[in-house]
């Protein structure tokens, strides 16, 4: 164990520093790293170098090359560079390659070399060139700061939503500034240049000169600046030699050191933590490696080769053509145990836990001491959080052993932080390997999240790693391994060397229906590659119809869409293809679409009758439906036409059409509509009154009412109303009137074919009795009684009752004997009845 | 009297949620449009609305004053209006116009649109094309499910008979899907799932596609009611056609209940004001009576009275304790129930005065005679008598529609089109929906119908009539009758106060095709054997059963039935299946698109003068 601290460094009281190895390099480089252009991403991504990057000559052999690798220096990507010579390379929070061209242009590459998109910083950088460039990182994404050949600087805080800034004008600006940097403070972006002894900071507002607290007098150039890695603290490297630490508001000195070395630096950075005890700049020479803090000694290392420095979280990456290291401060909890002669709980419980394993007593003493002292508890939380610090796996399990023993002598221990640290560490190891190349730390990967991580597994295309992690950590489907298939099968459509159905059948397989998992975003993305056969293939599994429609429109597949949306049965996305459809097609080639599709159909026909009235006719007509078309025209005989000669013509067009569909009842019907409406026309004008819209019936009820009987028996003779219902309407008409007379003279005028009957009803529904009992007696052998019972003649009905031997009538009268007054007819029915009983 | 459920019986759901969801949903739009506002309704709307968000409530939420949606301009004076209407495009030309006055006037007002179930794509191009989309704000108010009592959830969607019956228009059954989805969140799933009709396969399938889309939420619930049943309306009209005689039904009939609720006009309330009574479980007196047959009511009711005046009656000789006791407590519900006694015995007299006439008599009768097909002469010769006398286009109309169903189209009568043109056109749509069926030769009907027919299967018609075909073929309905015994064989009087079979409904003449068949399939879980009867119906395409496996529904869940009527179901169904549950010892729950009785199929039907 004392060999542990063996590569701690201290600086200055309090804080040590240490340096470890990550990975040993097998990238077999040619070229030295400072003859390439060299970018690396935070949290472990991956690093671009492009070869021969300032080289004029156009020579085929000596075109940069752009490669790309993983930490570990795994090649992931290379190709030959044949666009414009690059200023500057950065790699985006999303991982992507922003290449900063001369002429200004972005263009933005994939992890894997994949050109995804390109846009341009302005178009003012097209006279004047890119000087310099910047990629870095906001709250809000990636950002690019450009500083032009006339030394503006222009700046865009997203690339994502691009929006270029231009910066104002430093006065009297007339060369480079010595050194720049972009700042990001309260949201927003600024820029802080060097210029000779001065110092400015650009806003969006305006430019305005700052100066350092309690600089070091002499200072007549500042060679590099440095900011923190969360914008907090900001460096400065002079010409003298001399650094000055502070934050980046420039309001307040931290601290400051001079190395009395005047060569300019090759990078600096600054290397803390979250809760840093002793924050510190790493400063890069070509052989040299100095790490500053609030002391008056620097630790100081020997690079044997060119190194390159990546600034993280909660420390600092060095890697080289051979090896790649990690510097970082010593965490809290590792501090606190490892320290040599470290009487910290959790080194005692550390130590117990070896005397354990040894089977010595000398266990039970330490325990004791830690449990003494009450401090078990954070013993064993030490030793777990020591443990997540650790980047030897070894290590790592020796402290969570010691966690779990120390566990054991303890009530109530919740048992998460120790579970997730396992887990935690698995996962970490696992992207950690070798292969994988993605070594990031504990604080990093909390800083990263789990979700961002799998998003970055699925960008290298370590599926398999990416699904084992969400089985392992037991993510829910949607946000796991639904969502890790579908990013597979979006890269699956993307090689084109498979065949449709190769590939259509392969996502299935794999995918089959895992909730979550939407095949219209997939086929979205087979039809961006091009595979529109593929695309339609990758619908077809597609359970919910409504995801498939868009596309398909977007496809220009609208019949398919349609179909698929009829499937569906939401009308409003029919609807959405329907007009689409009828935006697209001719009028004639969408009717002959509707007319494959009824649903479609009446679905439109619903909203030409509210809305485009022409357009239903039309439908129709292409259709060949005179039914409907008949239909149509007679609807709007009544409801779209107010002139009667207008009614008319609709009238004679429905008929047409009727006798073109061949319903000739129809046809007729119609005609008969036509004779009225001009003969009730002919009566307004003889008779005066109203007429117009009258049905037959009420036309004729009408005239009798108005006294016009003669008229009136010509129009039913003209319209062949039948003689009962001539006669039903002729009485009731007449009864209205109380035209008793008319009435009897009518009654008279032949033999009823309704039976006399109706005619006492009416006199007795206008209460007159007397006229009612004229009828009566005419009344057929069948309806008698209830004719004499209508005109309350009991004695008479019981007679005639009596007389036809009814049962039933005999009841019927029976039960409208009343009282005392009927008293004896009730006896007559029933002797009667006796009497029919006994035969 | 009023049968009682056996013991045995499962408790209903409290689908008084329903409502609080509703109207939870409303106040948080409303109260999206902060301030003083003016709220526009569609009259359609305003009886269901009222059962969810009374005035004083929508008083709260700051709506100031209440307009009804008409062809009218708008007096309002407001800054913020609100309409609340169904998704039509009429509604949204009257918004139209609203707002482009405004923009004439110079006026800049605030405009909320409030759709009620849903919005339809339809309506917000019709938004668009008059140019106003982007001045109002669209919302959609989810409330299909209005619980008009214990046992019966309405959608309250009148139009949805026209709308898929007739014209094909399929929009509305998403809703339905939605409908049932928000059921099945709410009361657990449906173990067992049966159905008859294309659009209650449509309706089922994209509720299910929903609940696959969704899954999750109420996996590992445990149903609470165990089966579910749909049907399609053009299944059965005939009973829907029939003159309803049990208390509820005729009530309906003769008042029409709206919205579970009721105007009764002066002639009832024996004054000079018409009064709006609520028809639910709750009102005792009509709880007892409204499922029995009309013969029996007024029986019932004097009883009633007797018993009431008894109760008044124990008053006398009390002492002064008692006497308080008795005003405090009993008073009340005596005189509450004393109102509602003198109501439904109003009722009853108004329905007698109307319905005891010969003429309802002979009504009843020939369709009995038209249901049992004998003395068809007869019959046809009272529907001939009936239109002669044009007594009411409508009624001529249900009887023609029934002796053609009944009669497999064999109807020897002749319609004319003098009720006026507008007819011809109601013709071509009862024929169209099926509730008129094929004739035979030599008529002046079938001259019409034979080229009805023939446009049936012409081409030029379109496939939509072919969607159409399958229910202007024959109705087989005697066929159907003899497989399922519909017409009761009764040996002397039918009792109607000791009910027997469901067929009391109808004077004990005919047991309800419908419900006759939920009654099968129930008692078979499953179409099994029903094959028949199924091909006879048209519709062996669309009858289905699914049952889940798991077997997590509770014996008292399995006795619980949510029977979906797509399309409508009438009074004497649902009197008809409650008895059927008493039997039997299920409790059966009603989803109806709405409330319909055989004027309203007419009315849907015909072609009126806009």
């Amino acid at each position: 164990m004392d060999c542990y601290t063996a590569n701690w460094n201290p600086l200055g009281d309090s804080a040590f520093y240490r340096k470890y190895e990550l990975y040993s390099m097998d990238w077999d480089l040619k070229e030295e790293l400072r003859d390439c252009l060299v970018a690396a991403a935070p949290y472990g991504g991956p690093i671009a170098l492009l070869r021969n990057p300032w080289r004029k000559e156009k020579a085929a052999s000596v075109r940069p090359v752009l490669d790309i690798y993983s930490a570990s220096g795994m090649p992931l990507a290379s190709l030959l560079w044949k666009s414009g010579p690059v200023v500057s390379l950065g790699w985006s929070a999303e991982e992507e390659l922003l290449c900063v061209q001369e002429d200004g242009a972005v263009l933005v590459y994939g992890l894997h070399g994949d050109f995804r998109r390109h846009f341009s910083m302005g178009n003012e950088v097209l006279q004047n060139r890119v000087l310099d460039a910047r990629i870095f990182h906001t709250e809000f994404g990636s950002g690019v700061a450009i500083l032009t050949g006339a030394h503006r600087f222009t700046l865009s805080a997203n690339v994502g939503d691009l929006k270029l800034r231009r910066m104002p004008e430093v006065p009297g600006l007339q060369s480079a500034p010595s050194c720049w940097t972009a700042l990001c403070q309260d949201r927003v972006a600024h820029i802080l240049l060097a210029v000779g002894p001065d110092l400015y900071l650009l806003d969006h507002a305006a430019c305005s000169a700052v100066t350092p607290p309690g600089l070091a007098p002499g200072v007549s150039s500042f060679l590099q600046m440095a900011v923190s890695f969360t914008y907090r603290h900001l460096a400065l490297f002079t010409d003298t030699g001399y650094i000055w630490m502070g934050t980046a508001s420039l309001k307040e000195k931290l601290c400051e050191f001079n190395c009395n070395i005047r060569a300019p630096p090759k990078q600096m950075v600054w290397c803390s933590r979250p809760r840093s005890k002793e924050r510190a700049v790493v400063v890069a020479w070509e052989r040299r490696l100095m790490v500053v803090g609030d002391a008056s000694e620097s630790i100081q290392f020997v690079l044997d080769e060119d190194s390159y420095l990546v600034p993280e979280l909660d420390g600092v990456r060095i890697f080289s053509r051979s090896t790649h290291e990690f510097l970082h401060e010593v965490p809290a909890a590792s501090e606190e145990i490892f320290k040599i002669a470290s009487m910290a709980p959790g080194a005692l419980l550390l130590e117990a836990q070896k005397e354990y394993e040894k089977e010595s007593q000398k266990a039970d003493e330490y325990l004791r001491e830690i449990q003494e002292l009450g401090q078990l508890t954070q013993a064993v939380q030490q030793c777990i959080e020591a443990a997540g610090h650790e980047h030897q796996p070894d290590m790592q399990k020796s402290l969570l052993r010691a966690a779990s023993f120390g566990k054991c002598f303890l009530d109530r221990f919740p048992p998460n932080s120790f579970v997730h640290m396992c887990q935690d560490l698995r996962v970490l190891n696992a992207v950690r390997d070798y292969h994988i190349g993605i070594p990031l730390t504990y604080s990093q990967y909390k800083q990263l999240t789990i979700q961002v991580l799998l998003d970055r597994l699925v960008l290298r295309r370590l599926y398999p790693l990416a699904i084992q992690i969400c089985e392992y950590l037991r993510l829910p489907e949607v946000q796991g391994v639904s969502r890790i298939l579908a990013h597979w099968a979006c890269y699956k459509v993307q090689q084109k060397d498979v065949s449709d159905e190769d590939v259509a059948r392969a996502i299935n397989q794999k995918l089959g229906d895992t909730p979550g998992v939407s095949y219209s975003d997939i086929a979205a993305r087979a039809y961006g590659c091009g595979r529109t056969e593929l695309a339609i293939k990758l619908l077809e599994y597609e359970p919910r119809s409504g995801e498939q429609v868009p596309l398909l429109l977007k496809m220009k597949r609208s019949k398919l869409a349609l179909s698929k949306a009829i499937e569906s049965g939401d009308t409003d996305l029919v609807f959405t293809v329907l007009l689409h459809l009828k935006n697209e097609l001719n009028r004639g080639d969408f009717f002959m679409t509707l007319r494959n599709q009824p649903m479609a159909l009446s679905l439109y026909r619903q909203f030409c009758k509210h809305q485009e009235l022409e357009t239903l006719k039309d439908l129709y007509n292409q259709d060949d439906n005179h039914q409907e078309l008949g239909s149509f025209h007679i609807r709007a005989s009544y409801a779209a036409e107010e002139r009667i000669e207008g009614r008319v013509a609709a009238l004679q067009t429905a008929a047409d059409a009727f006798y073109k569909a061949k319903n000739e009842f129809a046809a007729k019907a119609t005609e008969d509509q036509m004779r009225l409406l001009r003969l009730q026309r002919r009566l307004e004008d003889e008779l005066g009154g109203q007429f117009l819209d009258l049905s037959l019936h009420d036309t004729v009820t009408t005239l009798i009412l108005g006294g016009h009987n003669k008229r009136a028996e010509q129009l039913a003779r003209d319209f062949r109303v039948p003689d009962k219902r001539l006669w039903w309407l002729k009485l009731t008409a007449l009864a209205d009137l109380e035209d008793w007379e008319e009435l009897e003279k009518f009654s008279k005028s032949k033999k009823s074919p309704i039976g006399y009957l109706p005619f006492v009803e009416i006199c007795m529904k206008q209460h007159n009795k007397y006229e009612a009992k004229k009828y009566a007696s005419r009344v057929g052998p069948e309806q008698k009684v209830k004719a004499l019972l209508l005109v309350g003649d009991v004695a008479q009905a019981a007679d005639v009752a009596i007389e036809h031997r009814n049962e039933a009538e005999l009841s019927l009268v029976l039960s409208h004997c009343t009282g005392a007054t009927d008293g004896a007819t009730a006896d007559k029915i029933q002797r009667a009845r006796a009497q029919a009983q006994k035969k | 009297m009023a049968f009682p459920h056996r013991p045995d019986a499962p408790e209903l759901p409290d689908f008084s949620m329903l409502k609080r969801l509703a109207r939870d949903q409303l106040i948080y739009l409303l109260e999206q449009l902060p301030g003083k506002k003016d709220l526009f309704i569609e009259a359609d709307l305003m009886s269901p609305l009222d059962r969810i968000a009374n005035v004083s409530i929508l008083k709260q939420h700051e709506v100031d004053k209440l307009y009804k949606v008409e062809n009218k301009p708008a007096l309002s004076s407001s800054e913020q209006l609100c309409f609340l209407v169904r998704p039509r495009i009429k509604n949204m030309r009257y918004i139209a116009s609203l707002v482009n006055a405004d923009k004439l006037a110079g006026r800049t007002r605030k405009y909320k649109v409030i759709f009620s179930p849903q919005k339809f794509y339809a309506c917000e191009m019709v938004l668009e094309e008059e140019g106003i989309y982007g001045d109002v704000s669209c919302d959609e108010w989810a409330f299909s499910l209005l619980p008009l009592d214990v046992d019966l959830l309405s959608m309250e969607l009148p139009e949805f008979f026209r709308d898929y019956f007739l014209e094909g228009d399929q929009r509305w059954i998403n809703t339905v899907a939605q409908a049932l989805h928000l059921l099945s969140t709410l009361y657990g799933p449906f173990p067992n799932c049966y159905g008859i009709g294309r659009c209650a396969k449509m309706a089922y399938e994209l509720w299910r596609n929903l609940e696959e889309e969704e899954d999750g939420e109420t996996k590992g619930r445990r149903p609470e009611i165990g089966h579910i049943f749909l049907l399609d309306r053009d299944v059965d009209f005939v009973t829907a056609l029939c003159s309803q005689v049990v208390y509820e039904g005729l009530v309906d009939d003769t008042f029409r209940i709206k919205c579970g609720s009721v105007d009764f006009g002066p002639e009832v309330t024996s004054s000079d004001k018409s009064l709006k009574v609520l028809l639910n479980a709750e009102d005792k007196v009509f709880n007892e009576i409204r499922n029995e047959h009309f013969s029996n009511v007024f029986g019932f009711l004097s009883q009633k009275a007797r018993n009431l005046q008894a109760q008044y009656d124990r008053r006398r000789g009390m002492d002064i304790k008692q006497m308080k006791n008795f005003v405090s407590q009993e008073l009340k519900g005596l005189k509450q129930e004393h109102r509602l006694l003198s109501l439904h015995i109003g009722a009853c007299e108004s329905i007698m005065k109307k319905k005891t006439k010969q003429d309802f008599q002979e009504l009843i009768k020939t369709e009995h005679a038209l249901l049992e097909g004998f003395n068809i002469r007869e019959s046809t010769s009272y529907i001939e008598e009936h239109i002669d006398q044009q007594v009411s286009p409508i009624e001529s109309l249900r009887l023609m529609c029934l002796l053609s169903i009944t009669e497999n189209g064999d109807a020897r009568c002749s319609l004319d089109t003098h009720y006026g043109p507008e007819h011809l056109l109601t013709f071509s749509n009862l024929r169209r929906a099926g509730l008129l069926t094929e004739q035979a030769p030599g008529d002046t009907l079938t001259a019409v119908e034979s080229k009805v027919s023939k446009l049936v299967t012409d081409k030029a018609a379109g496939k939509i009539t072919d969607a159409f075909s399958s229910l202007a073929k024959r109705s087989n309905f005697r066929a159907i009758s003899k497989k399922l015994n519909l017409i009761p064989r009764v040996d002397g009087e039918y009792d109607l106060k000791v009910p027997r079979d469901m067929a009391y409904v109808f004077s004990g003449a005919y047991v309800p095709l419908s419900c006759r068949i939920i009654e099968q399939v129930l008692e078979r879980r499953s179409w099994q054997g029903l094959d028949e009867v199924v091909r006879l119906l048209n519709c062996s395409d669309f009858a289905f059963t699914d049952m889940t496996k798991e077997d997590k529904a509770s014996s008292e869940s399995l006795r619980l039935i949510l029977v979906v009527f797509l399309g409508g179901c009438t009074f004497s169904e649902i009197s008809a299946l409650r008895f059927l549950g008493r039997e039997k010892g299920y409790r059966f729950i009603f989803l109806t698109t709405a409330v319909t009785n055989s004027a309203r199929l007419m009315e849907a039907m015909s072609e009126v003068k806009a």
